[in-house]
């Protein structure tokens, strides 16, 4: 899962930089303050051992699925390393949505109306969120919602985008359950296909069940997931290159 | 705390000793948690390791080992580890593995140390010590009890009625009359002072003046009772309703050191707790015949069950019990008498096991026997006490006191003799020790003269007595005999956990709880040469002496009280749901307090165990 990058040349694209270099330039481009001191906090190098990496448990709640047309509802991190969570430094924000809330992810994340009318604009957080992130590697279960929703909101409020690497949890069960359809054989066995969603995954690692739709619930739930996985896959010398994405 | 986190908050809130802790000790519990995960197989905190944390088990399971790599304990979700070493050194006492793939969260141990210093519960729980995490948990549950702690001398309403001990028979009559009191206490005021020497009743006059038509006239001190029976002022009314119970006696003088501060009746108790088992019992002296006994029988397990709510402690509910069954015995006895005429000689009826130890249950059956004057011919008395006998068995077995397996019963020859040839049977016992023998007549060690010449039984004590204290090899043997049976490891989820690693659906907590602990303190107790009987009575006994460690024997006692109290409850909760009580335990029929402190006390019976072979020797008896 590695990405090939190409020399240090000063003429390379930003987006083909290796992740370090690419925030050092970043930071140079970034005009926001808030955004120049998370680029400024660094990027580890690709070759650091897994053990050495500061972590991020990282997870939105969002209106839906589609970041132009969707917005964030609450955002939840939880600092770690492979062999530890720290709760005492987590955090959890609710923020405004742009676009109207629907009933339906109402029902999911249980917030109301009520929460939603008294929460701040995510630009009145966003030093907080960033600061929560500088110098850490965001891990999050399926890759498509928390980079490219952070992505759309800070374009849309600083007018300037963000990039950073993430640790997906999904695309690593994906990865280790290559076919997870059962054959027709199995079907008629009664086998179930393998399920890589947030919950099912964790099951698979002895891990309890925690009530989903929280984003603090569910970035502390994908922080763990990946020690689990570590531990039954990797290693703490595994570099950390070989995972992010 | 983030409120988000009420997920982990909440679950800490299920399990002891976090479940009694206000939401706000709990917030800063889960602010400062850390969380780690193990793969089932890797080591979790090695031996002499630092470790600044304590672990609560969120998901999965572990092992703890001894230093010696022995099994300690196996845990599972909602229980904690690594407080030994917090608490000491901070260095790991007892390694722990996963032996399942296993969430753990960490709790710092600047947090630990606040709640050791603020929550008691919390103290009591992690408490470096097993045994006195016992003692305080047996001691919350004393200060709970109430209606047991009433003491006899709320029962006295007035002052003492005496008299001299030169009245005449009907002086004594009128001044009762007079007075209205139902008991006379006599003085005896020849020496310095006046110094109580005995008491008659309203019984008693019935029973010995009326009815052998004694002349006016007679001295009262020829039909006193002058072995008095007597109790302290600040024993508690349950106290002296055991004392009663015991003695088959309806008064009681309630002494201050040598004064008297007036006497209390069978009927004050009564009225002071309408549904006492002393109610039980003087109902059972009024019976006439086996069917009326046969239906008060049926009683018997609601006054237990009545008892346990009162938050009687387990020699309380054994006692009771004890004189309950007793009781029917001493009736049966007397309609026996009363249907076959007097006994040609002499007699002792005995009880013997739990009866006589006064540790009975609900569930039980009968053991006794008979001893015989040595005046005793079988060709001419034989028939009148087999039948005697047969009629007190058949009558207990009518009245729920089902027949022992074992035969020991003194309808059984061989446990109806004279007194000479019960003295050789101990005789023989003692010096010519066989495992295999002892193991049966381990229940005669146990024994109690509860009707006729009582004195019978009370030689038999003290020949016992000093026959086992002065044989080694008897010891050595009845200690071997006492290991037979050990407690389990504790438990883990649903399951027993046995110091083998094995797992076992239930256990039976008289097998392997209170038998073991009896069997053991039998062998100290003879060993030190005491005629006690009761385990409680037996532990102040070897107290007394350098027998065992003083700690050793404190903790055998809590240890003793909380096997047999959840042995208790657990009948008691059988008969409330209207199921037979037993003593075959499942542990998720225990509650979370049950089950850690139930480990704990198996763990100082393992312990006494350890002690005992290591005592007597009794490795060595094996091969004798």
């Amino acid at each position: 899962m590695s990405e090939e990058h190409d020399s240090k040349a000063t003429d390379t694209p930003v987006e083909e930089l290796p992740w370090p270099e690419r925030f050092r330039e970043l930071a140079r481009q970034a005009t926001d303050k808030r955004l120049k001191a998370f680029y400024e906090a660094g990027c580890v190098a690709p070759d650091t051992p897994l053990k050495e990496v500061p972590f991020v448990g990282l997870d939105f709640e969002t209106t839906g699925l589609d970041p132009n047309k969707h917005s964030i509802v609450s955002i939840g991190v939880v600092p770690f390393t492979i062999d530890r969570v720290h709760l005492g430094g987590s955090r959890h924000w609710l923020v405004k949505p742009q676009l109207p809330l629907h009933q339906t992810s109402i029902t999911i994340h249980g917030i109301t109306h009520t929460d939603i009318n008294k929460a701040p604009d995510l630009s009145e957080v966003l030093d907080e969120v960033l600061e929560s992130l500088a110098g850490r590697i965001p891990v999050v279960h399926y890759r498509s919602i928390e980079r490219p929703f952070l992505n759309v909101a800070l374009k849309w409020r600083i007018g300037q985008e963000i990039r950073f690497p993430v640790v997906d949890t999904m695309a690593i069960e994906s990865y280790l359950h290559p076919r997870r359809q059962p054959n027709w054989w199995q079907r008629l066995k009664g086998q179930q296909p393998i399920s890589i969603r947030l919950p099912d995954s964790r099951l698979r690692y002895g891990l309890p069940h925690y009530p989903p739709h929280n984003a603090l619930v569910d970035a502390l739930a994908s922080a763990e997931l990946l020690m689990a996985q570590v531990q039954h896959h990797f290693s703490p010398e595994t570099p950390i290159g070989d995972l992010w994405l | 705390m983030q409120a988000e986190l009420i997920e982990i908050r909440n679950h800490l809130a299920q399990h002891a000793p976090f479940d009694d802790m206000p939401e706000e000790t709990l917030d800063k519990i889960v602010s400062g948690i850390e969380i780690a995960y193990f793969r089932a197989g890797s080591d979790i905190l090695k031996f002499g390791e630092r470790n600044g944390y304590l672990h609560y088990i969120r998901s999965g399971a572990v092992e703890m080992y001894r230093r010696t790599g022995e099994l300690y304990n196996r845990l599972g979700e909602g229980e904690i580890f690594g407080q030994y070493g917090l608490l000491m050194s901070k260095t790991v006492r007892f390694p722990v593995k996963a032996i399942e793939d296993s969430l753990i969260y960490l709790i710092p141990d600047e947090i630990f140390q606040y709640l050791w210093k603020t929550d008691d519960n919390f103290t009591d729980f992690v408490e470096v010590e097993d045994r006195s995490r016992l003692r305080s948990a047996l001691s919350r549950r004393r200060r709970s009890s109430q209606p047991m702690t009433a003491r006899v001398t709320r029962l006295i309403s007035r002052e003492p009625v005496t008299a001299p001990i030169s009245v005449r028979l009907q002086e004594a009559a009128r001044i009762m009359t007079e007075e209205g009191v139902s008991a006379l206490l006599l003085m005896d005021e020849s020496g310095d002072g006046s110094k109580l020497s005995g008491i008659i009743t309203d019984r008693d006059l019935r029973t010995r003046a009326l009815s052998e038509a004694l002349p006016s006239e007679t001295p009262i001190s020829d039909i006193m009772t002058d072995s008095l029976i007597t109790t302290n002022s600040n024993a508690f009314i349950f106290e002296a309703m055991l004392t009663m119970l015991h003695n088959n006696v309806h008064h009681l003088p309630v002494m201050e050191g040598d004064t008297i501060r007036g006497v209390i009746a069978l009927s004050d108790i009564v009225k002071h707790e309408s549904q006492s088992s002393l109610y039980l019992v003087s109902n059972i002296y009024q019976q006439q015949d086996v069917e009326g006994l046969k239906r008060l029988s049926k009683e018997v397990p609601s006054t237990f069950v009545r008892m346990v709510h009162e938050d009687a402690n387990s020699h309380m509910i054994g006692s009771a019990m004890a004189g309950i069954g007793r009781s029917f015995s001493q009736r049966l006895l007397e309609l026996g008498e009363e249907k076959l005429g007097p006994p040609p000689v002499p007699y002792c009826f005995m009880a013997l096991g739990s009866m006589a130890r006064d540790e009975q249950l609900v569930v039980t059956d009968q053991d006794n026997a008979m001893v015989l004057d040595d005046s005793f011919d079988p060709t001419q008395h034989d028939e009148y006490f087999l039948a005697l006998a047969k009629f007190v068995s058949d009558g207990l077995a009518e009245c729920g006191y089902s027949y022992c397996t074992g035969d020991i019963m003194a309808t059984n020859q061989k446990w109806r003799q004279p007194l000479r040839v019960w003295k050789e049977y101990f005789a023989d016992w003692t010096e010519n020790p066989k495992a295999e023998a002892l193991l049966n007549s381990n229940i005669f060690f146990d024994l109690d003269g509860i009707h006729g010449q009582i004195e019978f039984t009370e030689e038999l004590k003290t020949f016992i007595a000093q026959k086992a204290s002065n044989s080694q090899r008897f010891l050595a043997m009845l200690a071997r005999n006492a290991l037979n049976r050990t407690p389990p490891l504790g438990f883990f989820r649903t399951f027993v956990m046995e110091e083998s690693g094995k797992q076992a659906k239930t256990f039976n907590l008289k097998r392997r709880g209170t038998a073991p602990v009896s069997d053991l303190i039998r062998v100290h107790s003879l060993a030190c040469g005491s005629k006690a009987q009761n385990t409680f009575n037996r532990l102040k006994a070897i107290a007394g002496t350098k027998l065992i460690p003083e700690d050793g024997v404190d903790n055998l006692r809590d240890a003793f009280e909380f096997i047999a109290i959840v042995r208790i409850r657990h009948q008691a909760l059988a008969i409330e749901a209207g199921r037979e009580p037993d003593n075959n335990v499942r542990p998720e029929d225990l509650s979370p307090f049950e089950r850690s402190h139930l480990k704990d006390a198996f763990q100082v019976v393992s312990q006494a165990q350890k002690f005992l072979k290591f005592r007597y020797n009794a490795q060595v008896a094996r091969n004798v």
